[in-house]
Parts: structure tokens; sequence; C-alpha cells
């Protein structure tokens, strides 16, 4: 099956780089868009799917409260179904409830699928989604997205339904239902069992090591019939890029994430594999604490985004594969995405112009990077560091260990990192990503960032009905964050991932999350 | 002058130097005592590793909460975990009813996903003393064969070019020499680019897997003992008995076999041990690039999660490997050394 | 093959440079300096020749390299060329030019760890040696435990907790590697302490620092070198380790630990990029433990038979 060549006796000449460097450079521009190849393909069934993914640790939990990285999120996927599922168009899909309807965004309605059942056997019931939503609520929950439940209200059972109420119109809703911690789990007594596999996916868990792998067989009784094609599934954990490499190299998994972009063309070349660059929302920055000196100025954030080289850190950081980002949270995948507003390019003159706006003729600054932030900071600090200069900016690059940078120098909690680097996945709705990192007050609000009218615009844009006026609201909304805003954001990074030549894939692959959404274990097949 | 360098030869030591020298006194009801005092020293030794690690664990920024919940933690959820997992009693205390527990054997469970650490430890001890002993079956004979091969033909081409050969293999980082196998021998398909292994893998599988990370495990220590090997002879060669075995006219094979080496056990035994301490707690590097479930993985992961209770056992069993290898070490160098034995 | 090519012919011509650096040195020199040029094997001069060349790249490195060691010069792995001799690295640095200036930074690092490591834990070991007793047993014993604790994982530890600056990555690193020494040289010390021109030098009156500074130290000279010149490589390979950890040093200075770090995935698909800084760490350890060698087979008094 591995019928590539090798180096065998040694390493490769002099010239073999350069070869390789143009290789890239074809392969690249070829894949901007969504992978469109294999699609007159029909879909078998069989086979083992192995996926080597960089994430994983002894302490991962089950508890969906807590999950966090593409390791559990995938694991969840192939054993779970959601709610609602946002399809590879991006569009909403019904999985577990049939359909969801509200007359005035406030009461929330969801029929709930008929003859569903658990793995255990257990046959699935409006309790259970109930229970499973509840674990996000009430005072003494320890999941990580109570705040973005915190509006809802009550949570009922009506007959076949589940009822959901909130305190003010949302209608966007059902989308917070995909969010991957809220899978439909089964109910003990009010109660999902934050320590069992149960649940009513495409496969049923075999063996879980913690941090090693987990296998899992297909779900014979599973209630889609055109999905979870493979027989198998098995998720490893190999959190180092070079060793995800050699494995997909050799044929011991089928798909790796986060390839390094310096391999990528070297890679390709191999013929064993492709690259899907599937571009999303998410995206990388520099927030800037705006209550601290000198961040405040808002002049000095601007002279800041006009002394960063956005396309060469999509080049080099991204390997290409991403696109430049205007300081824009919401992606050219949102409804609603901003694609007039004025392009920052880098341009010294302009970011000494604002300097002297600012009274200043020179800035000293540190930034505080960990590649933990996202692979590949400590790089763009350094680079940073460089395009800065030539704007009479001296910025220091401070690299922070990666062991504890959420806590420690995320969100300035010491006074000592007011500027430092941050990643989003990005979210499927506007309000989603505002709320949670830009509305004044918001827990995770890394610049501190407090604007009268683009907190006004959020609390109007969230129950306005009228398609081009919430349009034109967000819109404006983009244009604040944007040229106002405190934080800075070069680029919206694809998400990057090689498959083996074994494995098909659809015609198109979903840009909300990685991994097809993580639905790669269930959309996917071998070719 | 054999006093000197015969027992400290100038060779690099990536664990450490034995936990005391040699112990001081003959007859075996003397190396029982020894055994028994080593024994109780290393207890003590243990407590002192366990309150050193607490105390570095408690000082490290965030906790298990804040580090279960990263980026998307509020100060409310925080409080609730913390508060579920008993993170909020002071630290003494806590170190305390630890203490307690793991004088009674109880370990506690993984406060991170609540599985029994015994249960957790117990798979990955396995691997990791395989992995150790399998490396050091590679690596002991062909250390000892060089090393006194080149002793044998010192300053000879053969010499310089072992020396200068292990020497380069040991200044190449670990994952890097793991990389150029993996480049050399399994994207070739003569072996897998990564462990997988389970506890009904059979023998035969399982040292066929684990080949590349011991043969990476090999590469690094080799030097170490292979040069040690030859120092101790080299110093014994100066001795008046081996000129006088080399004026009867005995080959320089038999005198350096049946001479030297008895005499330079002790320290070559040592670094042996000492490179076996390596092998069982230095390995994370290695495991990480073969996904190679073991013990230095497990605690790299704990620590970062500050899973405290998972971080306090393997450091224990850590530093229990390291001073049972360092007892070993020396009861045995006592008994093959005649002179040590029967020293006043 | 071209690299191996290379690599090969450049050995062989600085074994060449060597011989005849040697052979000028014996027909020229007289003396003591005449005498070592006469005892001098070839290896060693090589191992002289080799940490001269470093030295000199090390001072003269700001004049030495075609390009500053931080600026981005061009795009991301650029093929070596005439204007980048050995090409450009991740982000577009003269890898030349790091490489050079990575002499000064690496070696520079690795010898104030190293000689740190050593002035704390030989003092400290000859002293325990020394004074004995209680002050002994106490270090010893908390050496003993910090020496139970894994190396890379307690300076993981530490780094977290104190921050990755350069000062406290070279203090961190001493700090484990001293309790290695203290060992040393607390076992050296042993066997010195008991001899008589020690107790009669104590018979005079003279205070522990004395005899430390002028009785003990000079005797133990050699084991201590031996273990100096190979704990001077290895801070190269600690900072590699930690660095593949997620620790490392500051950017954007340029040491070789990390350089390897930093590209060693290419290596996964034949190219020879990290195998650059690599084998400066390899060749300077091999030249610095022929010189070490040299040393101690000299100390050791063992003369060689025809």
């Amino acid at each position: 099956m591995t019928e590539f060549t090798t180096t065998g006796q040694g390493f490769a000449p002099l010239s073999r780089r350069g070869v390789l460097k143009g290789a890239a450079a074809v392969g690249a521009a070829g894949l901007i868009l969504p992978h469109t190849t294999r699609s007159a393909q029909a879909q078998t069934r069989g086979g083992t799917f192995r996926i080597g993914i960089g994430h994983g640790s002894t302490t991962d939990t089950l508890d969906p409260g807590l999950w966090d990285q593409l390791y559990v999120q995938t694991f969840a996927a192939a054993r779970h179904n959601y709610l609602i599922e946002v399809g590879s168009d991006g569009q909403l899909h019904p999985e577990i409830a049939e359909s969801w309807s509200s007359s005035d965004g406030v009461t929330w309605v969801f029929p709930i699928r008929q003859g569903v059942s658990f793995h255990s056997g257990k046959t699935l019931t409006p309790d259970d989604v109930v229970a499973s939503i509840n674990h996000h609520r009430g005072d003494d929950t320890t999941s990580v997205i109570k705040p973005l439940l915190a509006a809802i209200t009550d949570v009922r059972v009506d007959g076949n339904n589940v009822v959901v109420t909130l305190e003010a119109p949302n209608a966007d809703l059902p989308y917070l239902m995909t969010d991957y911690h809220i899978p439909i789990m089964p109910s003990m007594g009010g109660k999902i069992d934050v320590n069992s596999t149960d649940g009513c996916g495409g496969y049923i868990v075999e063996s879980f090591e913690h941090g090693v792998q987990a296998t899992l067989n297909r779900n014979p009784n599973y209630w889609k019939s055109d999905r979870a094609w493979f027989d198998r599934i098995e998720l490893v954990s190999i959190l180092d890029a070079a060793a995800r490499l050699n494995a997909l190299i050799t044929g011991e998994v089928n798909l790796i994430d986060q390839v390094d972009p310096a391999t990528i063309g070297m890679l390709e070349s191999r013929g064993v594999a492709r690259i899907l660059s599937i571009p999303g929302n998410a995206h990388y920055g520099f927030p800037m604490d705006s209550r601290a000196a000198p961040y405040s100025d808002n002049n000095i954030r601007l002279a800041l985004k006009y002394a960063i080289d956005r396309q060469a850190m999509v080049d080099v950081i991204l390997g290409g594969h991403g696109a430049v980002a205007n300081d824009n949270p919401i992606g050219p995948a949102n409804r609603y995405f901003h694609a007039e507003m004025e392009a920052k390019t880098y341009d010294p003159d302009k970011a000494r112009y604002y300097l002297q706006q600012a009274g200043l003729s020179s800035l000293d600054v540190t930034i505080s990077v960990a590649d933990a932030a996202f692979s590949g900071a400590v790089d763009a600090g350094a680079m940073f560091s460089e395009t800065a200069r030539a704007a009479g900016i001296n910025m220091t690059v401070d690299r922070v260990p990666n062991d504890g940078y959420w806590d420690n120098v995320w969100l300035n909690p010491n006074g000592n990192s007011p500027f430092c680097a941050t990643y989003w996945g990005g979210r499927a709705v506007e309000d989603h990503m505002f709320t949670t990192a830009y509305a004044a007050g918001g827990a995770w609000n890394e610049s501190f960032w407090d604007n009268a009218r683009f907190n006004e615009l959020l609390v109007a844009a969230r129950s306005e009905i009228n398609e081009d006026r919430r349009r034109e609201m967000y819109q404006e909304m983009q244009q604040l964050v944007s040229f106002e805003g405190s934080t800075i954001i070069p680029m919206y990074n694809n998400y990057v991932m090689a498959v083996s030549n074994g494995v098909a894939t659809p015609d198109r692959i979903s840009a909300n999350w990685n991994f097809d959404g993580f639905r790669c274990v269930e959309r996917w097949w071998m070719a | 002058m054999d006093g000197v360098t015969d027992e400290r030869p100038p060779v690099r030591d990536r664990t450490g130097g034995p936990l005391s020298g040699h112990a001081e006194d003959g007859t075996l009801s003397n190396v029982m005592r020894m055994i028994l005092a080593r024994i109780a020293l290393g207890i003590g030794l243990l407590l002192i590793v366990s309150l050193v690690i607490f105390w570095a664990t408690e000082l490290l920024p965030g906790d298990l909460a804040t580090q279960l919940l990263g980026q998307s933690a509020t100060p409310e959820t925080v409080a609730a975990l913390r508060n579920q997992l008993g993170l909020n009693e002071p630290a003494p205390l806590r170190y305390w009813n630890w203490l307690t527990a793991a004088l009674t054997g109880d370990f506690g469970v993984s406060l991170a996903n609540g599985r029994p650490i015994s249960d957790l430890i117990a798979a990955r001890l396995g691997n990791t003393v395989f992995l150790a002993l399998y490396a050091a079956a590679l690596s002991v004979p062909i250390s000892l064969i060089l090393g006194i091969l080149a002793a044998l033909w010192r300053n000879s081409i053969f010499d310089r070019a072992a020396n200068a050969g292990a020497l380069t293999a040991i200044s190449f980082p670990e994952f890097f020499v793991a990389y150029i196998l993996v480049l050399w021998l399994a994207q070739t398909g003569i072996f897998p680019s990564m462990v997988r292994i389970n506890p009904t893998t059979d023998f035969g599988d399982r040292l066929y897997m684990t080949f590349l990370p011991a043969l990476t495990l090999m590469l690094v220590v080799t030097a170490h003992m292979m040069r040690m090997t030859r120092a101790a002879i080299i110093n014994l060669l100066a001795s008046p008995y081996i000129e006088m075995a080399r004026l009867k006219g005995m080959s320089p094979l038999r005198i350096v076999l049946r001479h030297a080496l008895p005499n330079a056990l002790a320290p070559i035994i040592n670094v042996i041990a000492l490179n076996l301490a390596y092998l069982i707690t230095g390995v994370v590097v290695v495991e990480v690039v073969f996904v190679y479930p073991g013990l230095g993985q497990l605690m790299v992961d704990a620590v970062s999660n500050r899973d405290i209770a998972v971080v306090q056992a393997v450091a224990l069993i850590f530093a229990a490997a390291y001073v049972a290898l360092n007892l070993i070490a020396d009861v045995l160098s006592t008994i093959t050394n005649p002179r040590l034995m029967h020293r006043r | 093959m071209g690299f191996a090519l290379s690599v090969t012919l450049g050995l062989a011509g600085l074994f060449a440079i060597a011989w005849m650096a040697r052979a000028g040195a014996r027909a020229t020199l007289s003396g003591p300096a005449g005498a070592i040029a006469q005892d001098i094997p070839l290896t060693a001069a090589f191992g002289v020749l080799v940490i001269l060349i470093y030295a000199a790249v090390a001072i003269a490195a700001p004049v030495l390299a075609p390009f500053p060691e931080r600026e981005i010069v061009g795009g991301q792995f650029q093929a070596w060329s005439a204007a980048h001799p050995l090409g450009t690295d991740r982000i577009g640095r003269d890898m030349l030019s790091r490489l050079i200036f990575g002499a000064r930074n690496t070696v520079g690092i690795a010898f104030v760890t190293t000689a740190l490591a050593f002035v704390v834990g030989a003092v400290l070991g000859l002293w325990a040696a020394l004074v004995g007793g209680w002050i002994d047993q106490g270090l010893s014993r908390f050496v003993d435990a910090l020496m139970a604790i894994p190396a890379l994982i307690f300076s993981l530890l530490l780094l977290t907790i104190f921050g990755t600056s350069v000062l406290t990555l070279i203090l961190v690193i001493a700090a484990v590697d001293a309790t290695r020494v203290f060992r040393l040289a607390r076992a050296v010390a042993q066997g010195i302490v008991v001899m008589d021109y020690i107790e009669a030098a104590r018979l005079r009156g003279e205070g522990s620092w004395f005899l430390i500074r002028r009785e003990i130290l000079p005797n133990a000279m050699a084991p201590l070198v031996a273990e100096f010149g190979l704990r001077f490589c290895f801070v190269f390979l600690s900072i590699s380790s930690l660095s593949f950890l997620g620790l490392g040093i500051q950017p954007p200075t340029a040491d070789w630990g990390s350089m390897v770090k930093d590209n060693a995935t290419l290596i996964t698909f034949g190219d020879v990029t990290p195998l650059l800084p690599a084998g400066c760490i390899a060749l300077l350890t091999v030249a610095v433990n022929f010189v070490v060698d040299w040393q101690l087979h000299r100390a050791s008094g063992l003369k060689e038979q025809a």
C-alpha cells in the first residue's frame, strides 16, 4: 500500500529542496478552495479509519462541560449525536431534534426524534435532552459554556417536545444547540453520567485509554442509514508534528491534523496523501489591553495595525493556507461578513503617522507569545517585531511558557502581559463571537474593549428581524472592531489536514470546525 | 592513582552519580547492614522528593481547575470546579492528606478524570520498564564489547572512530536521532514509525514494534557506558600487576579480560545502573516521538494539568527506581570487588 | 550525496590543517610548548583547531555574518544560493548568519551555565567532603533527593515557575547540573582529604577555603576538567530538549539547540537543514572531548607501549 520511494541511503542532495519548494508553490495555488475531486464515487461501507490527532492528554475527561480540543471533540462526534447539526453547507440540519420553531424568539420548541436508541439499548426521550442541556446550567455547573447558555431561563419537556425559554429574544438559539459541548446523553435521574461513553451516535466505544487511543465499532442500530460508513474508528493521540507526518506517510494513520506548513509541499510530492485546506472563521490575533497605556490610545493601536505584514504572515505562518484578515473576527464564512471594508496593508509610513498623532516618534512595546496560543505564534511575534521596527516601533518578543499560557498570560491577569497572542476557533454566528470576546464586561473580552456604540448595536441586532437592517448593524460593528477595536487580527487560518489516498471525502467539507466539523468519522468513507 | 579516577572516570552522566560511594566495609553481614541502612535512607529521600515536588507544583501558576477550564475559564466555573475537586483546602493540609493515604498504599484517584492512579500507572509502568530493559539489553553488551575493544586497541583508528561515533550520537538531541531512524528504517517499511501496543500484544510483536525507540535509546546511552568501560580498563592498565602479567607474556586480550575487567567492574556497574535509571526516568522525549505510552509522558501531562496526585505518584516511582538501582549497583560492586569486600 | 561528500571533505580538510599546524609547531616551538606539540595526538590537535575556529567565529560573529541575526531577508526556506549560502530559515532569516550568531550565543550560554554549575557544585562538594559531619550529610541527602527527580522534568517545572528569560534558563540548567558536579567533586575529594598533606596543612592551621583552593582542587582537577568538557556540550542538548517540550530560548536569539528543533520536521523528508545546527553541536562535542581525552591520558600517567 505504501509504494513510495525513499532516500534510504542518506540525505537528499542539496538541489532537492529547491525542487520541493517549487512543488509547494504549485500545490498551494490549487488548494485555496475546498476539495472537490472524487465526487463521482459512491460511498462504500467498511474499513478502519485511523486518525492521528495532535491533541490528547492523560487528563482528558469524558465530561462534556470540560471538552476543549480536537481529540475529545472528534471522539464525541463519533459516539454522540446533537440536537442540531451544522451541515457541510454551513446550514442547520435536524439531528435529534426533528425541527425547531419559535414565534417570538423567546420560547423555542424542539420536537424530538422518535425511535432513536442509545448504545446501551435505552430509548432516547425528551428527558435525556433536558438533562443534557441542564448539565451546563445552574449554580454548581463546571461547564465552560455556562455563560453561553446563561440566557436560558427554563428547559422543560412537553410531550414529545423540548421547550427552551430565554430571558430575551435570540434568533440564534438553534445555532447554540449545535455546540459540541452539548451531546445528547442518557439521563440518569435527571442528570447525565459524566463518566459514561454511552451515546446515540454512529460508533460504539470499544476501548478508551486516556491520552493514548480510543477504538470504536460501528453502531449496528444507528438510525441514520446514509452515515457512518467505516466499520471501525481508531483515534490516536500523536502530539509531535513530525511523528504525525511519519505516521501518515508510513500508513499507520489515514488522517492527521495540524500539518506543519513548512512541510506541506514535501508531503504532497510524496503522493501518498492529499492536503485538505478548509477556509473557516478561525483566526489568530494579538489582543492589546485597552485599559493599559499605551494601548488605551486608538492611534497607538492603529499604528500597530499598520506595522504588521499580514500577507507575509499568511505566507509564512500559515504556509499560504489561510487568508489575510482585517482585524475582523467575523470571517468570510459568516453570513454578515463585511467584505467591503478598507483593507489595512503593511505601511510603515502610516504607522509612523499614527505614532505622531499619539505624540510619539518611537514606541517600545513587549509582546508575550507562546505556541500554546496558536501554532507559530512565537515566529509570528518575531516577524511582527521585524516589520514594526521599520515603523519606529521597538517590539520585544517575550516567549512565555506554553504551560499555563491561557491562565497566566492571556487576559493580562498579572498586569504584565497587556499585549499577547490569541486564537479563536471562529463562530457560526456573529452574535456568538461578538458577545464572547468583544462585548463590554464579557468574560473573555481579551482586550477589555468597551465601545458604547458597539455594545448598543450588539443588543439591538439580536432581536432585529429585518434581514437587511440586521446585516447593516453587524457590518457597522465589524467596522468598529476593525478600526477602533483593540485586537490585531492579521489572518484567518484554514483548517489544514492531510488525508491518505485510501480515504474518500465528500464534495464539500464543512468550514465549521476542523475535521469536517468533527464529522469526518461519519461523513467520509474508504475509497 | 587509581583511588580517584577509577571510581569516577571522566564520562558524561545523564542522570547523576550514584547515591553514595562504595560501601565502606567488607563481609556479607556488613553488606546486609549497608542495605538496610540505605533502604532507611532511601525512604527519607522519597519523603524529601515528595515535598519538593509538591511544593514546586504548588508554585506553578494556576491549578487543576483553571487548567481544565483553559481558555474558557470564568471565575464562577473555576470556583465551582475547585470546590468539586477539593482544591480549596490549604496546601499543607492537602499534602498531609495525600501523605497519610500514600503511606497506607492508597495513591488516590486522578483528580482530572477520576480514574484510580494505580490503574493509570500500572500499564504505563510495565511499558516503561519493558522499554528500559529492551534498550539496556541492546546497549549494555554493545557498549561493553566496544569499550573493551577500544581499551585493547587504544589510540588506534578503531578507538578514535568508535569514540567519535559515540560522541556524535550523543550530541544529537534524542528526538532528532529518532527522526533520522524513522526516516531510514520506518519510511522504508522495515519497522513501524509508531508503537501501537496493548496489553494483549504478544512478546515477539512487542519487540518488533518497540525496536526503533529501543534503538534510539541505545544510541543515546551507549556512548556513556562505552567510554566508562574504556576509561576504567585503561586506568588499570598502568597498575604494577598488569605490568607483571604483561611481562609474563600474556596476550593483551587475556590481560584485559582476566585481570583488568574484574577490577574495573565497580565503576562499570555504577554507570550501567545510572543509565538504567535514565532509561526509566528520562525518556519522555522518545515516548512522545514514538507515541509510546510510558510514565514520562504521564508525568509531563500531569504536571501541565496540575494533577498533583498523579505527579506525586510518578515522581515517587522515579525516585524509588533511582534509589533501588543505585543500591543494587553499590551492592554488586562491593561483592564483585575483593578489595572492597575485605578491606580492613 | 553532495552533502555527505562535502561534510567528509570538510572534516578531512580540518584534519589536514591540524596535522600541518602540529608539524609546524613541532618544528618551530621549543621548551614546554614544544613538548606539548611533540606529545599531542592528531585527534587532540584537531580538537584544539576546531575549538579555536569556534571561538574565532563566536568573537567575530558580527563581522563574519553576512546579515544581522534577527533580520528577515527573504522568503521561507529559500534554497541554497549565492546570496544565502545555506538558504533561509522558517521565517526567512539567513541561515548562515543564524548559525554564526548561534556560535556566539550557544557557546556563550553553555560556557556561563557550565562555569556556574562548576563553581557552585565543586566548591560545595569539596567543602562538604572537607568538613564532613552534619553539613556533609545534609547537603548530600538534599542533592540526592534533587537527583532522584528526572532532570528534564525538574527543569521544566522550574522554568515554568520562574519564566524563560536567558538568565533563568542559565540558572535552572546550572542548578540541575550543579547537583551532578557536587556529587563528583565530593567523591573525588573524599579520596584526597584523608591524605597526609591535607592533615599537615590542617595542623598548620590553614582555613577551609585555603585547603580547598590550594590543596584539594589541584589534585581533583583532572576528573573535574573531564566532566566540564562533557557538561559544557550537553547544555545544548538540554536547551534542545526543553525546546522540544515547548520551552526555549527567547526570540530572536539564534541558538543551535532550538534551531535543530525548529527545523526538525524537515528531516522527515530527507532535507538537510536541521543537520546543520546539529552538526555544529556534534563537531564541537567531539572536538572538546578529543582534547579532554588527551588531557586525561596525560594525567593517568599511562605510557603507551610501542
